[in-house]
Formats: structure tokens, C-alpha cells, sequence
């Protein structure tokens, strides 16, 4: 406990106050405690293990994939369960995998970087988990039940229509997406609120972290991203349920429509994922280097620039569709401008390296595979934003191995780094670095095995979405490369999840701050306490933690309440101290929130009756949630 | 750190890329173009990635310089230089270029034809074919294949019946989307007389993956005649064993779904079977032009084909289903 150091004489009051304060912010325990849990520590890893863990199950969908596309005209799959296997490792990647992963890290990670002691609305960080558990389970479980739906992750009408897909799937898909996306939602309507108003005094925004500016980046891209993805959803459920015909050419609705919604979500969500990556490998160059990063205003203003950008391309995505020229020209110019704040970002990292005594343990190992992966990705993307060119490669392996290079370069990459570099903040204990770097080395090397074939492949003429291809094309011998990539790079992975299950009980003791990191999260223990920090800080610029060091002491805020859970509230631009709020106790009413919710959702697929049935019971478990605390608490 | 040398990034992207470059000229192929659109977007192509090359090579050359190379001060100017000059400037013009070069390339599409059209559509999964000569009233009908005379710009209009299909043949140019309830367009100039394979890039359900056909790019004369031959009926059963499979066709009610032009068969359901025997494959480019293909294809399509449409004439006897195969082949 080095920031409460209690002072000479009182030691014994100062560790009796501690240990009250520390009850006050406990979480209850046992089964039945554990649907009560607010605290945003608790919820941050929670979304993170289970994203991990549908990251796991996705892949495994991804190997049997490359195992059906091994040999031309295979049978491992048949192609309805093919398709079913390509919609689920899509979609789950992509909604239950990545956007909850980078969510999560920033729940867990947000508060304490700006110095806060939870979320601004802890309870409604509870109900965004429960709601993306629930959502998440009953969509995987749809491919084992060989229910899922089959008409790819983008869900292109006709195809997804009543008449073509038949049977729950594709009702699955729209009632389920749409109930995630809540999730996503609440995630960042109290990230924006956490960041503008529970930073730490002095933190004013031109101190904060670059990763709490791409998480507040990716929180407002979230914000208006997801709703036209909800709203499209909602069209084609209420397509399929209730005849409603907006996707319906011969009653006067339009495919395209369904196309220009999905991607006016689908290409920022891309950006959504992208962003904070690029905050967590901003922070593991800035330590790694142990130099603050080079160009901070340049930085913000390139991810900032990288969000609103995002939402100007999605056209990219229908270079095909026959619209006019002059609108794709637009689209394009756009498309390629997005790389002009990447590649500052890019820059700015090497000035910050530049000189630098680097450290090259296993997070920055990640992270340079991270460049040189993204990098690449990069580059394919300027040249599938030309349109001329796009219509070539367009719904070919050429965009397969683009955007996978985007992704688990942009990333994955980084949540790995991320993984080694928070592991012992959040458990207390290292992960092992030799084991951390054959994963990092078996990946990068499976990584560009399985997917660097696929632009030739693609250029080759070999379409997206096939379950199979006939012998003499030429394919075969690229394919089974990127299926031996792809088993390399499963096994890279493998050691990576070995090695964090064994260092939570064997791994070195870490320390509050193991890799002499600048930032909030770890002047406190790991892991963090109860309530993150047993007196919140006070800063002056962005690197507190090495200031401290040089002065010796800190500058902490003193008074806060030991008997309930209170936080600092301070101004939008300067963080100057405003007020104290007090944040609600752990609650088990989120939960039912959540479960009457999603009875309203799921039971929509069979009766419109559940609408009416889930929103009286979302109410009554809502009217629990707020019922007005006890009249001392609210003084 | 002795690892990191090994996983040193700039090492293994570029030995791949050599690795691959030799064979790119399957019958697929977008990198062996035999067509104006094409030829124009391999040398986009080629030009794309051997700026890529050097970009990539030069950030992580610059990256590894400066972390391992001359790790001493960081000249302050010097960076601020790189940020703006590599960051905004450089890739600000790269990509104005890009754009307009772009630019120049996109109305070709939209370069109108020279009195050929032709109208595909997609079905599930296979394609419809309509030849419209110029000043034709009425388009000569077939399925499956799509023959092209070189050296000449075609109109191609195209459709789609129940699902969005997306037409293309990447020796000859880009692909264009076929929508239900909308007609795109696009043209085509093949230069080099040959096959070439085309196939469906929009995932459209099941046999996505076995929705392919064959391009016949044909000298003008012999696309002339050919097109004549395509436009008269079917010829009459050339022995007794194509006639007894004319009659096993006719009273299995094959016509319903299926026309042969000059028999009593007008189905319009299905692919137009009157020269079906002259096609290069059937199945929509999924199984080469034999009797036995044939008579597979009829027993077990849904076999072949996940989905299909067609209903299997397993029950048919085999005496039977050979005549049948027979007279289909012979139908040139």
C-alpha cells in the first residue's frame, strides 16, 4: 500500500480507516454474491475472459474452416453447415469477440488510469455484462444446436429474407445483434461520462492518456455507429417477423438500403476496434522506451481524426453495386485519406522509440509485430479503396487476407501485448517471457503463413464465402499453406492461453509496478484494491508516476468518506475538483434487468407477444434497480 | 532479447512475396488478363504493389534504424520533420496521385458497347444468358456459358432473379453486382480469343461456391457464326438412342423447367438446354460436357449440388437415363 503510507504516530487509525474503506468497497462473496458485483474491476475482467473465451471458440470455427478448404471439393463440412460455421465465426469475432474485448479493457482499465475509484454507473456496467453474456451464449449455442444462421455475418438481403433463409437462424442473428449492441451502448455512454468527469484533479484532457483518448474516441464512434446497426437489424427481424417489407423490392423496399445501414456500422466498427489498439500500443511503446510519447497533440488529433474519418467510407464496401461514379470517386478519396492519420500515429511512435533505450520484453515483441502486420493491412487497404481496383479483388481472398491483417495485426496483436503487459496489474503476477515470446514468434510466423497466400489467391480469381473449389484453378497448394498457417497460429495462441492460466498461480510476483509504467493504473496494488486507490491522486501532466519517482513523494487528495463508495467529480477541460458522487452498492437487479430483457428479445423470434411480456418486466426490475437509496446515503 | 532478432517483421513478408510471384495465370486469374479492363487493372495492380513494397520496406527500415541502428539522440527537427513530411505531405500526394490515376480507369466501365448486348441473370445458382444483337427484337437464349467476340466492346446488362449474385470474369475485367428488381450494366472488351473462367463473388446461399461458368472470347467471324448456330433449334436425334432419350426427356416432363428449342420442351425454370451439348461444362462450370456427366448430374443433382432446384432422377433406368445423357450430348 504505497500511496497511503500512514503517517508516524496515527499508523494505527490510518490502517483502521483503510481496512473500513476498503469493506465499504468490497463485493460480496459467493455464488449468489457473484451476480451482485458493480465494482468495475470485477466487470472489466469478466468481459475480458469472456470475450477470450469466444475468441477461442471462433477460432476453433476458423480451423475447421481451413480444414474443410484443405483439399478442393472436401467434405469435413457440408456446405449449409459451412455456412453456418463462416456466419458464426464472423459475427462472433467480431461482436462477441472484439468489440467486447476492447470494452472490457477499457471498463477494467479506465478508471484507474484517470485515477477514479469505479465507472460513473456501475450498476448499468453490470447489466451492458449481463446483457452481453446472455446474448453472446444464446447466439453461439444456435451452431451446436445447428440453429445458427447461415447467410454470412453481413446478413445481405434477399439472402436473409424470409424466403431464403428459412428456419430461427438468421431471426437469431437480428434479435441477439440488436441486444448486444445494448451492451455496446451502455459500455460507452458511462466510458464518455467516466472520462469527462472522474478524472483524477489536474488531469485536465491534454494529460490524459492516449489510451483513455482512444477509448473515449471509440466510445462516441460507438455511440453513433451502433444504432444504424440496430436499426437495421430491427428492419429485417421486423422483415421476417411481422411482414414488414423494408428490404422488399416488389413492395417498394430496397436491398441496398440493408447494405448502406450494415456498413455505415460495419466499416467504423472496424475503426471501433482499431482505436483503442492503437491506445494500448501507445502505452506499452511509451514504457517500453521509458520517454513520454512524441507528438501528443499530434496523436489525439490523428485518432480523432481516424474516428470522424471512419464514418465517411462505407461505400468502399459497394464499389460494385453499380452506384454513379461521381459518389464512389468521394468514397475512394476518402478511403485512402484514412491512412494520413494512421500513418502520423506510425511516426509519432518511432520519434518516441527514436534514442530510446528500448526494452524488449514480451509486450513490445507483440507490438512490433503489430507494425510490421498492420503496416501491411495498410498498405492492401489503399489499394482495395481504389475503385477501379476494388472491383478485381471485391469478395475475393485479396479482402479476406486485407482485413485479417488489419484486424489481428491491428488488434489482436495489441490485446496480446496488452494481455502480457496488464496481466500482472490485474493479477498480481508476471506471465512467463519465454513461453510469452514463442507465442509471440509462433503467431507472427502462422499469422502471415495462413493469410499471405490469400492475396494471391484472391488475385487468382478464388471468391470469399465458397465452401469448397474444384481441383485445377491452381488454389490447391496456396490453401493448404494457410491452413498449415492457420494450426501454426492456433498453436501460437495456445501457448499464449497456457501461459496466463499457469502464471495466475505460478507466475513471479509482480509488484505494483513491474515495467516502470508513467500511468494511474499502477500506483496502486496488484491487483487493484477494492477501491482502486485508498486515496485518489492529484497530477500535473501525463506521466505522474515517473514525477513522483524523480520528487519522491505524491500528491494525493484527502477526506473522502470511508463508510460509502465516493469519487472524485471534477471539471471537463481542467479536471479542477467540482464534487463528489456517491456511487451505488452491489446490487443483484441488473441482472434480473438483463434476463427479463433478453426473454423479450429471444421470445420475439416466436410471438410479438414477448415485446409487450419483456418491456413490463424490463420496467418492474428497473423500478428495484432505482429504487432511492436509504436517506443518510444520499446526503 | 535474443529472440527478437528472429522475429525480426522485416524478414519474412518480403521472402514470401518472392515465393509466390511465379504462378499466377490459372484460368481465373486476374494477373493473366485478356482483356482491356483486366490489363489496365493488373498494371494498377503491379504499380499498387511495388509502391507498397517500398513504403513498407522504408517504414520498418526506418523503424528498425532508428531502435537498432542509431539508437544515439533523437534529432527533435529532424522527427517533427518526418512526422509531417511522412505522415501528411508524402502520403497526401501518393494518394492524389493514386486517386486520379483511379480516375481515369473508372469510366471504363461505362465505355458504351459496340452494338452487342447481352443480358445475365442470376439464378440460384446458375446464369441465364440473353444475346441481343444489334437490332435484334428477340435475344437468342442460353445458359451457363458466356461467349464474347474480341476486339470488340459488349454490353453486358445484367440481373439477378431471387438473391444478389455478382457477375465476373477476372481475366477480362471486374466483376459488377446483379441485383433482384434492379438492372446494373457494365462492359467488357476481351482482346485475346481463349476460356476463361468466371464465377460468382456475392455470396448467394448454399452452391455460392459452385456457381461458375465458362468465357469463350472468339474471333468476330467465328463468334458470327457461332451465334447463328446458337439461334436455331435444336438439331433432330442423330440415331435411336438419342431418339428413345428425346422421349424419356419429353415424357418425364423435363420440359417444364427446361426448353429445348424445336421439340415440344418451353419450361422456362431452368437453364435452356438446346446446344446444352456444345458447352464447355455443365452444372453451371462444375462438371466437364460428358454423356456420363451427364448422366450423373441428372440422377443426383442435389448431390453435386447442395440446393438445387432439380429434382434426382435416381429412379430413372439406367437403360433410360444413358439414352437421355446420350441425346442431351448430342445436342451441339
Amino acid at each position: 500500500m504505497s500511496d497511503a503510507r500512514p503517517l508516524e504516530g496515527s499508523q494505527r487509525d490510518a490502517a483502521a480507516e483503510f481496512a473500513k474503506l476498503e469493506r465499504t468497497w468490497q463485493s460480496p462473496e459467493g455464488f449468489l454474491g457473484w451476480f451482485t458485483h458493480v465494482n468495475h474491476t470485477n466487470i472489466g475482467r469478466r468481459f475480458v475472459v469472456t470475450s477470450g473465451v469466444f475468441f477461442l471458440l471462433s477460432g476453433i470455427l476458423a480451423l475447421i474452416m481451413r480444414l474443410q478448404l484443405l483439399t478442393p471439393l472436401n467434405d469435413v463440412l457440408d456446405p449449409e453447415t459451412y455456412s453456418q460455421v463462416m456466419t458464426v465465426h464472423g459475427t462472433a469475432m467480431m461482436f462477441l469477440f472484439a468489440i467486447p474485448a476492447m470494452e472490457g479493457v477499457g471498463i477494467y482499465l479506465v478508471p484507474l488510469m484517470v485515477g477514479a475509484r469505479d465507472m460513473a454507473f456501475p450498476r448499468l456496467n453490470a447489466f451492458g455484462y449481463y446483457v452481453y453474456l446472455i446474448g453472446g451464449v444464446t447466439f453461439f449455442v444456435s451452431l451446436p444446436l445447428g440453429l445458427a444462421p447461415n447467410a454470412g455475418w453481413f446478413n445481405y438481403v434477399p439472402l436473409s429474407g424470409r424466403e431464403f433463409a428459412e428456419g430461427y437462424g438468421v431471426d437469431i442473428w437480428t434479435t441477439m445483434i440488436t441486444f448486444i449492441e445494448i451492451s455496446a451502448l451502455t459500455a460507452a455512454v458511462e466510458l464518455i461520462v467516466t472520462i469527462f468527469k472522474l478524472r483524477v484533479p489536474g488531469m485536465s484532457l491534454n494529460r490524459m492518456p492516449i489510451f483513455v483518448w482512444t477509448i473515449l474516441v471509440m466510445s462516441f464512434m460507438i455511440m453513433f455507429a451502433m444504432p444504424s446497426v440496430i436499426v437495421a437489424s430491427a428492419f429485417l427481424m421486423m422483415d421476417r417477423l411481422i411482414e414488414t417489407q423494408f428490404f422488399v423490392p416488389e413492395m417498394g423496399g430496397s436491398v441496398l438500403l440493408w447494405q448502406h445501414l450494415f456498413w455505415f456500422f460495419g466499416h467504423p466498427e472496424v475503426y471501433i476496434i482499431l482505436v483503442p489498439a492503437l491506445g494500448i500500443v501507445t502505452s506499452i511503446v511509451v514504457t517500453f522506451s521509458q520517454r513520454p510519447v512524441f507528438g501528443y497533440t499530434a496523436l489525439v488529433l490523428a485518432v480523432v481524426g481516424v474516428g470522424m474519418v471512419s464514418f465517411g467510407l462505407w461505400v468502399h464496401h459497394m464499389y460494385t453495386t453499380g452506384l454513379p461514379l461521381m459518389g464512389r470517386s468521394f468514397f475512394q478519396a476518402a478511403s485512402a485519406m484514412i491512412s494520413i492519420p494512421a500513418g502520423v500515429q506510425i511516426y509519432c511512435w518511432i520519434a518516441t522509440m527514436w534514442g530510446a533505450k528500448i526494452r524488449f520484453a514480451t509486450p513490445m515483441l507483440w507490438v512490433l509485430g503489430f507494425f510490421a502486420i498492420f503496416i501491411t493491412g495498410g498498405l492492401t487497404g489503399v489499394m482495395v479503396a481504389s475503385v477501379p481496383f476494388d472491383r478485381q479483388v471485391h469478395d475475393t481472398y485479396f479482402v479476406v487476407a486485407h482485413f485479417h491483417y488489419v484486424l489481428v495485426g491491428g488488434a489482436v496483436f495489441p490485446l496480446m501485448a496488452g494481455l502480457y503487459y496488464w496481466f500482472p496489474k490485474a493479477s498480481g503476477r508476471l506471465m512467463d517471457e519465454r513461453l510469452g515470446k514463442w507465442s509471440c514468434v509462433l503467431v507472427f510466423v502462422g499469422f502471415n503463413l495462413a493469410f499471405f497466400p490469400m492475396h494471391q489467391l484472391g488475385l487468382e480469381g478464388m471468391p470469399r464465402r465458397v465452401y469448397t473449389y474444384l481441383p485445377g484453378l491452381g488454389w490447391d497448394w496456396m490453401n493448404q499453406l494457410a491452413t498449415l498457417g492457420a494450426f501454426t497460429l492456433a498453436g501460437g495462441f495456445g501457448l499464449t492461453f497456457w501461459n496466463a492460466i499457469r502464471s495466475l498461480r505460478r507466475g513471479e510476483i509482480a509488484g505494483d509496478n513491474p515495467w516502470d509504467a508513467p500511468t494511474l493504473e499502477w500506483a496502486t496494488t496488484s491487483p487493484p484494491l477494492n477501491c482502486n486507490f485508498a486515496r485518489q491522486a492529484v497530477v500535473r501532466n501525463s506521466e505522474p508516476l515517473w514525477t513522483w519517482k524523480e520528487e519522491n513523494r505524491r500528491t494525493v487528495v484527502d477526506g473522502l468518506s470511508t463508510t460509502r463508495r465516493e469519487t472524485i467529480v471534477t471539471t471537463l477541460l481542467d479536471a479542477r475538483p467540482q464534487s463528489v458522487q456517491i456511487l451505488p452498492s452491489p446490487t443483484p437487479w441488473p441482472f434480473f434487468s438483463a434476463v427479463a430483457a433478453s426473454i423479450c428479445f429471444f421470445g420475439l423470434i416466436f410471438s410479438p407477444w414477448f415485446y409487450v411480456i419483456g418491456v413490463f418486466a424490463t420496467f418492474v426490475t428497473f423500478t428495484f434497480w432505482f429504487l432511492p437509496r436509504k436517506r443518510e446515503e444520499v446526503v | 532479447m535474443t529472440s527478437w532478432r528472429v522475429t525480426r517483421p522485416g524478414i519474412f513478408a518480403p521472402c514470401l512475396l518472392l515465393l509466390l510471384l511465379p504462378a499466377c495465370d490459372g484460368p481465373q486469374s486476374a494477373l493473366a488478363p485478356a482483356g482491356r479492363e483486366a490489363e489496365l487493372l493488373a498494371d494498377l495492380f503491379w504499380i499498387m504493389l511495388a509502391g507498397a513494397v517500398v513504403l513498407w520496406l522504408a517504414i520498418n527500415g526506418l523503424m528498425f534504424y532508428v531502435t537498432r541502428i542509431n539508437v544515439g539522440h533523437m534529432p527533435r527537427r529532424l522527427a517533427e520533420g518526418i512526422i509531417i513530411g511522412g505522415g501528411i505531405v508524402f502520403p497526401v500526394i501518393v494518394l492524389a496521385a493514386l486517386l486520379g490515376y483511379g480516375l481515369t480507369l473508372m469510366p471504363l466501365t461505362r465505355v458504351p458497347g459496340d452494338g452487342l448486348r447481352i443480358r445475365v441473370t442470376g439464378e440460384q445458382w446458375w446464369w441465364r444468358v440473353e444475346y441481343w444483337p444489334e437490332g435484334a427484337e428477340a435475344p437468342v437464349v442460353a445458359a451457363n456459358e458466356v461467349r464474347l467476340p474480341s476486339g470488340r466492346r459488349t454490353d453486358i446488362e445484367l440481373a439477378a432473379h431471387e438473391v444478389i449474385h455478382s457477375f465476373w470474369i477476372p481475366a477480362l475485367g471486374g466483376k459488377t453486382d446483379m441485383f433482384p428488381g434492379r438492372d446494373t450494366l457494365m462492359t467488357l472488351e476481351p482482346l485475346t480469343p481463349g476460356v476463361y473462367r468466371g464465377q460468382c463473388a456475392e455470396f448467394c446461399g448454399e452452391s455460392h461456391a459452385l456457381m461458375a461458368f465458362q468465357a469463350v472470347v472468339l474471333p468476330e467471324e467465328e463468334f458470327a457464326d457461332w451465334l447463328e448456330a446458337e439461334a436455331a433449334p435444336a438439331r433432330p436425334p442423330s440415331g435411336p438412342l438419342e431418339a428413345a432419350g428425346q422421349e424419356v426427356f419429353l415424357a418425364q416432363g423435363c420440359g417444364a423447367c427446361h426448353t429445348v428449342r424445336g421439340t415440344p420442351a418451353t419450361g422456362a425454370v431452368g437453364p435452356d438446354l438446346t446446344h446444352v451439348g456444345s458447352r464447355l461444362t455443365i452444372g453451371a462450370g462444375t462438371l466437364p460436357p460428358t454423356a456420363e456427366a451427364l448422366a450423373n448430374w441428372i440422377a443426383h443433382p442435389g448431390t453435386i449440388k447442395p440446393g438445387v432446384e432439380m429434382p434426382s432422377y435416381d429412379e430413372l433406368a439406367p437403360d433410360d437415363l444413358a439414352a437421355l445423357a446420350a441425346w442431351l450430348e448430342g445436342l451441339e
